[in-house]
C-alpha cells in the first residue's frame, strides 16, 4: 500500500491544528469550524479508503490463507541514540488499528459537526478546533504506532490535549480543577507505563511491537527468568505498563479524574471521555496481547480490577444526579467490561473469544457512548443545566433527541437487535467460558446497567414534567449540525451488532464465526429486561418510592452518591500525608538549605566581582602594564612547572 | 616562480575583486550614484559570499612552498565569516547613510573588506611571516574605523587605545617570533614543529610561545590581555563594535587553533595546554565577574564577549578534530546571537541614542519585535534549549570532555559553572525588557529601517534554524 494517504491521515489534523492555533485568532468562527470539518471529512474518507482496503482488498501484505497480517506502512528512523535504542516513527496496520480507524475519525467529525452548533458563539471557538485536531492527531498516532514508544509519545499527547480541552473554559475554577486533576492522575499512572516500557526494552532491546508479539516466547527467555520482588520482571513490566493503561481507561483506584472530566465542553466528552482516548488502555492491552498470553498473573490483575470497577461504577452511576456524571460513571463500567474481556481471554476457550468480544465491545460501545453524550449535549443545550432535576417529560418537547437516546439506552442495557447487545453477550460468554464466577459477577453489572441507564433516560424524559416557562423559549430539538449526528450514530447502534466481527478482528488473525449462546443471550436479556422494568416502575412517574428506597440503606446511598469517598481518601492522602509529611521538610530544605547555598555563591560571584574592579582601571598605560606581566608569568609559570 | 599558484587563492582574490569594484565605485561614481554605494556592496558581497559555497572552493591545496594551504576547513571557517560580514554590512547601511557619517561610507566599507582580507591571510597562512602581515592588516585599518565617529570624544579614545595597546600586542608577538626564529632558523609552522620536537626544549621556547599567545591572545582578549576591550567597544560605532566582537574574533580563534596545533602541535601536553587552561578559567571567569557588574548594553557585550572566547578556547584545549569542528560551529553560532544582540542595540541608538540597560526597560511593549530577537539573542548567549547557543556550547564542551584527562573535567565545570552566572546577566537584560514594564518606557516606539530588519531577520533565523538543522554541525563534523 502507497504511505501517501496513512501519512496524510495524520498530517492533515496536525496542519489544522497548527493553522487553527496560529491563524485561528484572524479567522471568523465560521471560517475556523469549516476548515475543521473539511479536514476531519477528508481524514474520515481517507481512513475508511485505508480500513476498507486493509480488510476487503485481498492483498498479500494483509492478508494469507485466510489469516490477516500486520502490515508496516512506513516506519521511519527518529532518533538513533545507539544500535538497539532506536525510536522510530511510523504507521501499523493490523486488524484493530484498522477497527481504530474506522471508530475514531467517525466519532471525531460527528463531534466536529456537532460542535459547530453547540459551540456556537462560544469564545475561542478556532482554539477550540485546533484542539480537536490536536486530539485526533494525537489519538490517530496513538493507534497506528509500530513500536511502543512511538505509542507512549502520542500517549502523552493525548494526554496533553485532552488537558487541554477539559479546562476549555479556562475562567471556571471547576474546569481548571479539573483538568489538573485528569493530567496529574493520567500523568501518575503513565510514570507507571514508562517505568514498564523501560524494563521491557531494557531486556529485549527493542521497541517495535511487532518484535516483542510476534515470538512471546522470545521475549519470555530474554529476561533470563529475572525476578523482582517475588515476581518476574516480564510480570512487573506487563502489570506496570497496565498501570498506564489504568489511569488512561479510568481503572479503580485511578479512576477519579474521569468524572471531573466532564466540566469540559460536552462534545469534548464524547469524544475523548467515552468513545476514544478512555479506551486506549484498552488497546494497549489488546496490542500487546500475546505478550500478555506469557503472564497468567497479568492477566488476572486485570480481570480483577475490571471486575471491581464495573462493579463499583455501576453502584454510583444509580445515586448521580448530573447526567454527564452519570455517564461518566456508565463509561468506566464499560470501560471496565472490555478490560474484563480481555482478562479472560484464553486461545483455549473459543479462540481468545474475550479478546474479539472486548474489541467488538469497543467498536459499539464508541458508538452508542457518543450518541448518548451528544444526546445529553442538546439537552443540556435545552434546559441549560446538567441536573436531571431541572428536566423531566422533555419527550414531548425533543422528539429527535427522545428517540435517539433511547436508541442508545437500549443498545447499552443490551437489547436485541440493537449493537450493544451482541457486542456484551460476547463478553459475557467469554466469561462464563473461564469461569463461572466472573460469568455471574459481570451479568448482575449488565442487569444494573440497564437500570441506571433506563432511571436516567425515565428521569429525563418522564417523570414530572417541570415549568419550562421562566426559560426563554420552551425546550426544543437542536438544528440540524446538532441532530445529524444523533441521527447518524443512531442508525449505527442499531445495525453495528449484526457486524460479522470474529471475521475482521480476531487476537491472532484467524477468521472466527462469531455464536450466540442462546442460554447467556437469554438470561442477559431477561436481566436486562429487569433491570429496565424496575426503573419503569420507579420512575416512570413522579412518586416517592426512590427516596422511600434510598431512605431503607441511607449510608449506602449517601457512600454511593458521594462516589464511596475516593476523592476524599485522595485529598486525604496527598493533603494531610504526603504535603505535611514529605512536601514540607524538602520544602524547608529547598529554602534554607538550597537557596542559602545559591545566595551565597550570589554573594561570592558579587563580591568578588566588586574587589577586582581597579582592574579595569581606564589607563591604557596601566594595561599594557598587565599584558606585559601576564605574557611574562605565563612564561614563567609554565617554564617552572615543567622544569 | 609559478605565478599561476596565485589562483589557489581564490577566495582572496575574489575578495580584492569586490574591494576594488567598491573602491573603483566609490572614487568614480557621481555623488548621487555613491548613496547606494553600502547597497551596492552588500550585493556584491552577497555574490561572493554565494560563490565561496561552490563545493569546489574546498579542495586541498597548498601555494608558495607551504606559506599559503587551502583546504576544506578553511573553506568552511571563511565561508561562517563572510556570512557574519554581511550581516554586518547590511547592519551598517543606515549608519552609514546617515547625514553625519554619508561622506565617509565608501571608506568605511572598503576598510572593512581590507580587514577581512588580512584575516583570510591569518586563517590561510602557514608561515608567520604571512601571519603577521595578515594580523597587520587586519588591526591597523580597525583603530581608523573605531574612530569613525569623529565628533565622539569616546570614538577618539577608543581608537587611541586601542592603536596603543595593538601596537605593543604587536611588539610583543613579533619579539616571541624572533625567539622562535631563533629557536627554529624558520618561520614555517611545519618546520617550527619539526624543529621544537627535534631540539632540547628550554625555557626560551616557552616565554617565546607564551609571548606568541599573548600576541594573538589580544585579538582574541583573552584576559589578561583584553584591557583594551570594554573601552574600545563601548567608545567605537556599534557597527565596528559587532564587528570587531564576532568577525575579527572569530578569524583569530581559528588562527589561534592553527598555529597552536600546526606550529606548536608537539609542546601541547607540556605547555600550552596549561597556558592554555589558567587563560580560559581566567577568560570566562573575569569576563563574567565583570560583566554582572555593567549596566551599558555595549560594555555589557565586550564582556561577554570576552568570556565568550574562554569557551571558543575550549575547542582549541580539546587538541582534537571535534574541537576544531567544535570551534567553527561555536564561531558560526556566535555570529548570529551576536549580531542578533548588537543589530537591536544598534537600532536602538540610532533611532533613540539610548544605550544603557535601564533604557531598555519596557522595550517588550514599546518594540515587541526587537524586544523578541534581543531575547532570541540572550537565550542562545546564555545556552538555553532549543536555540542555537545551547547546543554550540554543548559541542564545544563535549569535544573538550572527549580530550578525556580529569583537569579538562574540572575546566569543563568551571565552565559550567559561569554559565549559571552568565544566565544571569544575560536574563538581566531580558527582565529589563520583559519585566520591568511598569515604569516609564525610555525607548519610545520606532519603525527601524529595512536594512536593520533584513539583518536581524536573517540573524534570528539563524539562532533558530541552526540549532535545529544537524546537517549543518554534521558537516563540520566531516571537515573537522
Amino acid at each position: 500500500m502507497d504511505f501517501i494517504i496513512p501519512l496524510l491521515i495524520l498530517a492533515i489534523p496536525l496542519f489544522n491544528f497548527l493553522l487553527l492555533g496560529i491563524g485561528g485568532v484572524k479567522m471568523s468562527h465560521r471560517l475556523a469550524g469549516t476548515i475543521g470539518c473539511i479536514g476531519m471529512g477528508t481524514v474520515l474518507v481517507l481512513s475508511y479508503y485505508t480500513a476498507f482496503n486493509y480488510f476487503f482488498s485481498g492483498n498479500e501484505a494483509f492478508i494469507i490463507d485466510g489469516v490477516r497480517k500486520a502490515a508496516t506502512i512506513f516506519n521511519v528512523t527518529w532518533l538513533e541514540f545507539t544500535k538497539n535504542l532506536v525510536i522510530k516513527l511510523g504507521f501499523l496496520l493490523d486488524p484493530i488499528s484498522a477497527m481504530m480507524l474506522i471508530v475514531i475519525p467517525t466519532i471525531s467529525f460527528m463531534v466536529h459537526v456537532y460542535s459547530l452548533g453547540y459551540m456556537k458563539d462560544e469564545k475561542g471557538f478556532q482554539r477550540y478546533y485546533a484542539f480537536l485536531s490536536l486530539f485526533s492527531f494525537s489519538m490517530l498516532g496513538l493507534v497506528v504506532a509500530t513500536n511502543i514508544f512511538q505509542m507512549y509519545i502520542f500517549w502523552e499527547l493525548v494526554g496533553a490535549s485532552s488537558y487541554l480541552l477539559i479546562g476549555f473554559f479556562y475562567t471556571l475554577p471547576s474546569a481548571v480543577s479539573a483538568s489538573k486533576k485528569a493530567f496529574i492522575v493520567t500523568r501518575f499512572a503513565d510514570l507507571g507505563f514508562l517505568i514498564g516500557i523501560l524494563i521491557l526494552s531494557f531486556y529485549t532491546q527493542t521497541f517495535n511491537f511487532a518484535d516483542l508479539t510476534n515470538n512471546p516466547q522470545n521475549v519470555l527467555l530474554s529476561t533470563g527468568g529475572a525476578t523482582f520482588l517475588g515476581g518476574s520482571v516480564l510480570t512487573w513490566a506487563l502489570v506496570l505498563i497496565f498501570t498506564g493503561g489504568m489511569g488512561k481507561s479510568a481503572m479503580m483506584p485511578l479512576h477519579i479524574w474521569l468524572p471531573d472530566a466532564m466540566e469540559g465542553p460536552t462534545p469534548v466528552s464524547a469524544l475523548i471521555h467515552a468513545a476514544t482516548m478512555v479506551v486506549a488502555g484498552v488497546y494497549l492491552v489488546a496490542r500487546m496481547f500475546p505478550l500478555y498470553l506469557m503472564e497468567e498473573f497479568a492477566l488476572q490483575f486485570i480481570t480483577v480490577v475490571g471486575a471491581i470497577t464495573a462493579l463499583y461504577a455501576a453502584i454510583v452511576a444509580c445515586t448521580q444526579i448530573d447526567i454527564k456524571r452519570v455517564l461518566a460513571f456508565s463509561t468506566i463500567s464499560q470501560i471496565a467490561f472490555m478490560m474484563v474481556s480481555l482478562g479472560v481471554a484464553r486461545p483455549e476457550h473459543h479462540e481468545a473469544l474475550g479478546y474479539m468480544a472486548s474489541m467488538f465491545h469497543l467498536f459499539t460501545h464508541a458508538m452508542f457512548k457518543a450518541l448518548l453524550f451528544l444526546g445529553a449535549g442538546a439537552l443540556i443545550h435545552a434546559v441549560h443545566s446538567n441536573n436531571y432535576t431541572a428536566m423531566g417529560g422533555l419527550r414531548k418537547y425533543m422528539p429527535i433527541t427522545h428517540w435517539t437516546f433511547l436508541i442508545g439506552c437500549l443498545a447499552i442495557a443490551g437489547i436485541p437487535p440493537f449493537s450493544g447487545f451482541f457486542s456484551k453477550d460476547e463478553i459475557l460468554s467469554a466469561c462464563y467460558s473461564q469461569s463461572m464466577f466472573w460469568g455471574v459477577w459481570m451479568s448482575i453489572v449488565a442487569g444494573m446497567t440497564a437500570f441506571y441507564m433506563f432511571r436516567l433516560y425515565f428521569l429525563i424524559f418522564w417523570w414530572d414534567t417541570p415549568d419550562y416557562s421562566h426559560h426563554h423559549h420552551k425546550p426544543h430539538d437542536p438544528k440540524f449540525a446538532m441532530s445529524f449526528p444523533l441521527l447518524f450514530l443512531a442508525t449505527v447502534s442499531v445495525f453495528a451488532g449484526f457486524i460479522p466481527f470474529g471475521e475482521f478482528v480476531t487476537w491472532n488473525g484467524h477468521e472466527y464465526t462469531i455464536h450466540l449462546n442462546t442460554v447467556i443471550a437469554v438470561t442477559s436479556v431477561v436481566i436486562a429486561l429487569l433491570g429496565i422494568g424496575a426503573a419503569y416502575v420507579m420512575y416512570s412517574k413522579k412518586n416517592e418510592w426512590p427516596a422511600r428506597l434510598a431512605g431503607l440503606v441511607p449510608w449506602l446511598w449517601t457512600a454511593a452518591h458521594h462516589r464511596f469517598y475516593w476523592d476524599e481518601i485522595y485529598l486525604f492522602i496527598t493533603h494531610k500525608i504526603i504535603f505535611n509529611g514529605i512536601c514540607r521538610p524538602i520544602a524547608w530544605f529547598d529554602r534554607h538549605i538550597i537557596d542559602g547555598t545559591m545566595d551565597g555563591f550570589a554573594y561570592i560571584t558579587n563580591k568578588a566581582s566588586v574587589a577586582i574592579k581597579g582592574f579595569q582601571s581606564g589607563k591604557v598605560q596601566m594595561y599594557v602594564w598587565w599584558y606585559l606581566i601576564g605574557a611574562l608569568l605565563l612564561g614563567a609559570i609554565t617554564a617552572v612547572c615543567w622544569m | 616562480m609559478d605565478y599561476s599558484q596565485f589562483l589557489i587563492m581564490k577566495q582572496e582574490i575574489g575578495l580584492l575583486i569586490v574591494f576594488l569594484l567598491v573602491f573603483l565605485y566609490d572614487t568614480f561614481a557621481s555623488k548621487k550614484a555613491t548613496g547606494v554605494l553600502p547597497a551596492v556592496t552588500c550585493c556584491l558581497f552577497a555574490i561572493f559570499t554565494a560563490l565561496g559555497f561552490i563545493p569546489c572552493m574546498g579542495i586541498e591545496n597548498d601555494a608558495f612552498e607551504g606559506m599559503y594551504q587551502t583546504s576544506a576547513t578553511v573553506t568552511a571557517i571563511k565561508n561562517i565569516l563572510n556570512v557574519g560580514m554581511l550581516i554586518v554590512m547590511i547592519q551598517s547601511i543606515k549608519w552609514a547613510n546617515s547625514e553625519f557619517q554619508a561622506i565617509r561610507r565608501g571608506e568605511f566599507y572598503e576598510l572593512l573588506l581590507v580587514t577581512l582580507f588580512g584575516m583570510y591571510l591569518m586563517i590561510s597562512s602557514r608561515h608567520f611571516l604571512l601571519f603577521v602581515i595578515g594580523l597587520e592588516t587586519a588591526s591597523l585599518p580597525l583603530a581608523a574605523m573605531v574612530a569613525f565617529n569623529k565628533n565622539r570624544y569616546e570614538s577618539h579614545e577608543a581608537a587611541v587605545k586601542y592603536i596603543l595597546t595593538a601596537c605593543f600586542s604587536s611588539a610583543i608577538f613579533l619579539f616571541g617570533l624572533s625567539l622562535v626564529y631563533g629557536l627554529a632558523g624558520s618561520l614555517y609552522y611545519r618546520e617550527i614543529a619539526m624543529m621544537v620536537t627535534g631540539s632540547g626544549f628550554g625555557a626560551m621556547i616557552i616565554v617565546a610561545l607564551a609571548f606568541v599567545i599573548g600576541g594573538v591572545g589580544f585579538k582574541l582578549s583573552l584576559v589578561p590581555f583584553h584591557l583594551w576591550t570594554a573601552d574600545v567597544y563601548q567608545g567605537a560605532p556599534t557597527n565596528v563594535t559587532s564587528y570587531l566582537s564576532v568577525i575579527s574574533k572569530g578569524a583569530a580563534a581559528f588562527a589561534f587553533l592553527v598555529i597552536l596545533t600546526q606550529a606548536f602541535g608537539t609542546l601541547y601536553s607540556k605547555a600550552w595546554e596549561w597556558m592554555l587552561y589558567g587563560l580560559i578559567i581566567l577568560t570566562i571567569t573575569v569576563g563574567n565577574l565583570f560583566a554582572i557588574r555593567q549596566r551599558n548594553m555595549k560594555r555589557f557585550l565586550a564582556f561577554s564577549s570576552i568570556s565568550q572566547a574562554g569557551y571558543i578556547m575550549l575547542g582549541v584545549i580539546a587538541d582534537n578534530a571535534m574541537g576544531t569542528s567544535a570551534l567553527m560551529y561555536y564561531i558560526l553560532v556566535y555570529i548570529f546571537s551576536n549580531l542578533a544582540a548588537f543589530g537591536v542595540i544598534g537600532a536602538i541608538e540610532n533611532n533613540c541614542d539610548k544605550g544603557d540597560m535601564t533604557d531598555y526597560n519596557g522595550l517588550s511593549k514599546t518594540n515587541p519585535r526587537l524586544a523578541f530577537t534581543m531575547m532570541l539573542a540572550m537565550f542562545s548567549l546564555a545556552g538555553i534549549p532549543p536555540f542555537a547557543g545551547f547546543f554550540s556550547k554543548f559541542f564545544i564542551f563535549t569535544s573538550a570532555i572527549n580530550q578525556g584527562s580529569t583537569a579538562i573535567y574540572v575546566l569543563v565545570l568551571i565552565a559550567l559553572i559561569n554559565t549559571i552566572i552568565s544566565l544571569y546577566y544575560y536574563l538581566l537584560v531580558v527582565k529589563a525588557m520583559y519585566i520591568n514594564t511598569d515604569g516609564e518606557c525610555p525607548v519610545g516606539t520606532f519603525k527601524s529601517a529595512c536594512s536593520e530588519r533584513l539583518a536581524m531577520w536573517i540573524c534570528v533565523a539563524g539562532i533558530i534554524i541552526i540549532g535545529l538543522a544537524s546537517p549543518i554541525y554534521d558537516y563540520l563534523l566531516t571537515i573537522g
